[in-house]
């Protein structure tokens, strides 16, 4: 078999969704880490210091283009897969009390991450690509603390950004330990402890970006 | 145990045959003993219906002690119905009270096309097992038994994924309708194994490619087969057929050609 | 016809060893041409056939189950046994030879017995290399365990599930050759014909359950592997779908039924609950390794059994058999256990039970492990939990299932357990190498009547299915397909086929159009009431001979009165019943003229009019040291061949257990 043939089995999608899932949890980090500057209070110093960073240095520009690729194939083959599993029960049953024996989150999967993708649409046209954009044709770097203090302004902005972190954090809770079972750490001896620390990273990641937006309204931050 | 009886009234799933669209019937039974098992309340309803002049429900079963994986209804939502670790033949009528209504579905998926009534086709799981589920061993060319010791908690680990009975609750409880707890079974009970070694590449390749062929959904490690599954088999298998497969594609390999 | 058991002369020991040298063969492109239809996928079936596909015959498998991986071999519990003395206990192929001789009753073949221990060590391997995941010890080696009542440790397991691991071993193994084209698979499908063209079996006629249609199958030799006729009491531990139908078929196509009264009830099952029983459950006959039996002293106690105290306990077999206790054979031990029941000590609300206590076996290991843990002064509570520990660990899966069926808690109460029939070790006769009366028709496993005599030991079922599949068949059929290499595959348009469909087609027809008002499962509850209690664990001549008129009467109703819904070219679970249940009430009959013929107890088959003073089993090996042929001669007409039993080593002597 080639490795075509072996990445586009039923298991072979599910470890690219996996590897995809892993890089972008480790982009999170990344992203909540530079962020949380904001929470500093220093008028966005710090944390534009780091944005520069990001938004200037060629490796990490490197790096940006194999997010999108991989946040690209994660959607894609998340859909793919979602469309082949709804498919393969074509007849449903008339009472099926699923919540007996799995969680909701686990079994939604397809529809959090659509969420979260609608949010990332937002999300991105909000501050990525006007950035971006600047960059290359316009005036260089935009102040993007200036723009955040700006949109979070607004509350619907405001709750459609916790919304979205809401989604993530239950996206988060099954992915995390999910990405785990797909490359088959998950053995009884590591389960527990995986688990736990999926856990905890789907609470306290989404909560630091959730607060952004609700400590700019609320004038946590000026 | 206080012994009771109980009416019920039953929605059960009707279909002529593989082509039909197929109808919930509702019927009434009395006065079932709370000792009787499951199918044998099914028994009762049977009789009834040929005493009316009417079709018998047909459905799957043979060893009624929880072993051959023939009974496979889904009951009021759930494979093999409420209680933990059991098939339908297991399930005992002190589970209800009189008055009751109870549903029942055949197991639904795609790759488990019904054939009459309650009674699904499960012949998939045979041709998954053909894929590679066995050790290329001719009879007759074997060592002595006590040539290869085993570690005893591979054995253990082993036999306990070799107890898989075959049913398909896996199938019937997944929202995906995935197969892939049958498929683990089988792959960690052999890989588990030194004598399975030889064809460990091409067994968790070949099988994850009929698995798919058949129509099974994929797994997204919900986990309601580990949950349903009468036999207790783990999603620890499911994550050492993860394993396996990796391994599977960095070192290439498979019968099949493609 | 005079039966030639073809036994080949010289010692026992070179036997098998001088055939295997000798036989005939067939090469590898005439096997090609060779077609085997086998049906059962049982142990017998399934190592038959994945063996033959092997060796390159075109093999053809039927079962009716959805997949061969169901056929009851599966449910077997406790082991397999093979003469390996792994644990040097002494154990030898001579011991095994010889145990299983005895446990018979001296009612089974030498030369066929001895086969049978030879190979027995052939099987582990065997099933080994195929990953069958066997206990082991941690040093890495197999475990084994003694079994019912052996001297020596021999039976190796597989938890409780040693069936189920067996076949699915032997399953795997068919289904690679099918998956390498050797082997065409055909679940679903009911052989209901035998088809013979110049007196050798050269096919069948089978229904597809799943259409309804008819089909034939041509075969240069068929194979009939399809279990034990233990359903013919109705309420057994077999399997629902169980049957006789392909045996009783061969029979009436001429293959002789041998000693069809032979059955063998278990002592420890899960007792009869009420009218609406469908089967019975077994637990293992491992528990009667640590477990006692009882019932209370008095008669007809109603108390709780935790409210009786010890010295109003009757333990029976420990009183009648000091040495060999709760260990004695199944037979002997299910027949204590009913003399109790008749004579008004049974318990329960049936009083069709005695206790199994694990009290004294929780206390006993509780004791053990409070030392190994250093506790002194344990508390009885400390103890009771340790040695519930200690037992969970050897039984848990027996307990869970004994409290999932009964909703009581064997830890805290003894188990109500009655005897039930298990096996049959009647069958079809078949010679050494195991071919029926019928040229090219072989019957293999339970289906044969071959190795265990009068009583078969615990763990040497799936034994004999192994051997007879793998070790046995690939070199018997061989040796008289040889003479077949020029027979071309027979068309199925040939007048045998025809004729053969057609008269399966008639049947079928008939029954649907007899439309009475009675049900299928009603006759067959019916058969199953008047076999067992005419012919079940004690048998005597009034009851043998009311029996028999009562089935034919019963046979004629549901001729009559049968009534079967739904249509021939559709799934019918009924009608498949009905043909089932329609061979069960004519071998019934012929079971109860066995039993009627044979005037002694030996084994399973135990003569009321046949006992000592204290009511052991009396052989007459005088006038019935011999293996009962019976051959069908038309409806209610048997004729009886008698094949001499000669025993050259083992002395027969009367078993006794005290």
């Amino acid at each position: 078999m080639s490795w075509k043939s072996y990445f586009s089995t039923s298991v072979g999608k599910k470890l690219q969704m996996s590897l995809t899932g892993i890089f972008l949890i480790t982009f999170l980090v990344v992203h909540a880490y530079i962020n949380a500057q904001i929470f500093w209070n220093d008028g966005g110093e710090e944390f534009g210091h780091l944005a520069h960073f990001m938004g200037t240095n060629p490796v990490i520009r490197t790096i940006e283009i194999g997010l999108f690729a991989f946040l690209l194939l994660h959607v894609i083959q998340g859909l793919v897969l979602w469309a082949r599993n709804v498919g393969s029960r074509k007849s449903r049953y008339a009472v099926s009390k699923r919540n007996e024996t799995s969680r909701w989150y686990s079994r939604s999967m397809g529809l959090l991450g659509t969420l979260i993708l609608l949010f990332l649409i937002l999300h991105i046209s909000m501050f990525w690509a006007p950035n971006r954009a600047s960059q290359t044709i316009g005036n260089g770097e935009l102040d993007l603390y200036g723009m955040m203090r700006d949109e979070f302004q607004n509350p619907v902005i405001v709750v459609i950004y916790v919304l979205g972190c809401i989604s993530l954090a239950w996206h988060l809770v099954h992915g995390f330990y999910s990405a785990f079972q797909t490359l088959g750490l998950t053995t009884n001896r590591y389960k527990g402890a995986i688990k736990a620390v999926g856990v905890g990273f789907s609470i306290i990641v989404p909560l630091i970006f959730a607060l952004m937006p609700i400590a700019f309204y609320l004038q946590w931050i000026q | 145990m206080e012994h009771y009886h109980m009416n019920l009234t039953l929605k059960v799933w009707k279909q002529k045959n593989k082509n039909d669209k197929g109808r919930f019937e509702t019927y009434e039974v009395k006065n079932i003993s709370s000792e009787m098992s499951f199918l044998e309340m099914f028994d009762v309803l049977n009789e009834q219906l040929i005493a009316e002049g009417k079709e018998p429900i047909a459905f799957d079963h043979d060893c009624r002690e929880g072993i051959c994986g023939a009974c496979s209804m889904y009951i009021n939502g759930r494979a093999h119905g409420p209680w933990h670790h059991t098939t339908t033949c297991q399930l005992h009528m002190r589970e209800y009270k009189d008055g009751d209504t109870i549903v029942v579905e055949p197991f639904r998926a795609n790759a488990f096309p019904v054939i009459k009534d309650l009674v699904v086709d499960r012949t998939a799981f045979d041709r998954i097992i053909q894929a590679g589920g066995y050790i290329s061993v001719n009879t007759g060319n074997a060592v002595d038994a006590n040539a290869i010791p085993i570690d005893k908690h591979n054995a253990d680990e082993a036999f306990a994924a070799a107890a898989c009975i075959g049913c398909g609750a896996c199938v019937a409880a997944c929202p995906n309708a995935s197969a892939m707890l049958f498929t683990s079974a089988k792959v960690s009970h052999l890989a588990l194994l030194p004598q399975g070694e030889p064809e460990r590449t091409t067994r968790v390749a070949d099988m994850i490619r009929q698995h798919d062929k058949e129509g099974f959904g994929g797994c997204t490690n919900i986990g309601a087969c580990e949950a349903e599954c009468p036999k207790g088999i783990s999603l620890e298998n499911i994550a050492r057929l993860n394993r396996e497969y990796m391994a599977a594609t960095f070192r290439g390999g498979s019968k099949n050609s493609i | 016809m005079t039966l030639n058991s073809k036994i080949p002369s010289g010692s026992l020991e070179s036997k098998w060893k001088t055939y295997k040298s000798t036989c005939k063969l067939v090469n590898p492109a005439n096997k090609r041409q060779l077609e085997v239809i086998v049906i059962g996928t049982g142990l017998a079936g399934a190592s038959a056939a994945a063996s033959l596909g092997e060796m390159g015959y075109k093999v053809k498998t039927f079962c009716f189950q959805d997949s061969p991986r169901r056929a009851h071999s599966i449910a077997a519990q406790g082991g397999i046994n093979a003469a390996k003395n792994y644990q040097n206990d002494g154990d030898s192929t001579y011991r095994l030879f010889y145990d299983t001789v005895k446990g018979g009753d001296y009612r089974a073949r030498e030369g066929n017995v001895y086969r049978l221990a030879e190979v027995s060590a052939n099987i582990i391997d065997q099933c080994v290399a195929q990953g069958v995941p066997f206990a082991r010890e941690y040093g890495g080696l197999l475990s084994n365990r003694s079994f019912g009542g052996t001297q020596v440790q021999r039976t190796f397991y597989a938890a409780g599930q040693t069936g189920q691991q067996l076949l699915i071993g032997a399953y795997q193994a068919l289904e690679r050759q099918v998956a390498l084209g050797n082997v065409k698979q055909y679940s679903r499908h009911e052989m209901l014909e035998v088809v013979i063209i110049d007196g050798k079996a050269r096919g069948i006629i089978a229904r597809n359950l799943v259409t309804g249609e008819l089909e034939r199958h041509f075969g240069h030799a068929v194979l009939l592997c399809s279990g034990g006729y233990g359903n013919v009491f109705y309420l057994s531990t077999n399997a629902m779908g169980s049957n006789v139908t392909a045996a009783w078929k061969a029979h009436k196509k001429g293959a002789y039924f041998g000693n069809p009264c032979f059955t063998q009830i278990h002592p420890t099952c899960i007792p009869v609950s009420g009218d609406h029983q469908s089967k019975l459950t077994l637990m293992s006959e491992s528990l009667r390794n640590d477990g006692r039996i009882w019932v209370p002293k008095k008669q007809g106690d109603n108390r709780k059994p935790n409210d009786i105290p010890e010295e109003e306990r009757d333990y029976y077999l420990e009183r009648r058999y000091p040495a060999f206790g709760n260990l004695v054979p199944r037979d002997v031990a299910s027949r204590a256990a009913k003399e109790r029941c008749d004579a008004g000590y049974g318990v329960g609300a049936s009083k069709q039970a005695v206790y199994l206590d694990y009290a004294s076996a929780i206390e006993r290991y509780g004791k053990v492990e409070a030392n190994k843990l250093g506790l002194e002064n344990a508390s009885a509570e400390k103890i009771t939990e340790l040695g519930k520990g200690v037992v969970e660990a050897k039984y848990g899966n027996l307990f869970e299932m004994y409290e999932k069926i009964t909703g009581e808690n064997p830890y805290e109460v003894p188990m109500r357990i009655y005897p039930a029939v298990h096996y049959t070790m009647g069958g079809l006769w078949v010679d050494y190498e195991l071919q029926t009366t019928v040229p090219g028709l072989y019957a293999l496993g339970e289906a044969n009547f071959s190795d265990h005599g009068a009583n078969r030991l615990g763990a040497s079922a799936l034994m004999q299915g192994l051997a007879d599949g793998y070790f046995v068949i690939p070199y018997t059929l061989g040796n008289n397909l040889a003479d077949d290499i020029r027979t071309k595959a027979i068309p199925t348009d040939h007048p045998a086929f025809v004729a053969a469909e057609k008269e399966v087609n008639d049947r079928i027809n008939k029954l649907m159009s007899i439309k009475g008002t009675e049900s299928v499962e009603s006759f067959h509850k019916r058969l199953g009431k008047i076999m067992w209690d005419k012919c079940g664990m004690a048998r005597n001549e009034k009851g043998l001979r009311e029996a028999i008129e009562e089935i034919k009467a019963l046979r004629k109703e549901f001729w009559s009165n049968v009534r079967i819904p739904g249509d021939i070219n559709e799934f019918n679970p009924e009608l498949d019943k009905a043909n089932r249940v329609a061979d069960f009430l004519e071998l019934g009959e012929l079971m109860c003229m066995d039993a009627l013929n044979r005037n002694e107890s030996c084994g399973g088959h135990f003569r009321e009019e046949y006992q000592t003073e204290d009511g052991e089993a009396m052989r007459q090996d005088d006038n019935y040291m011999y293996v009962a042929a019976w051959e069908y001669k038309g409806e209610s007409q048997f004729e009886m061949h008698k094949e001499e039993l000669v025993y050259d080593v083992v002395h027969p002597t009367q078993r006794s257990y005290k």
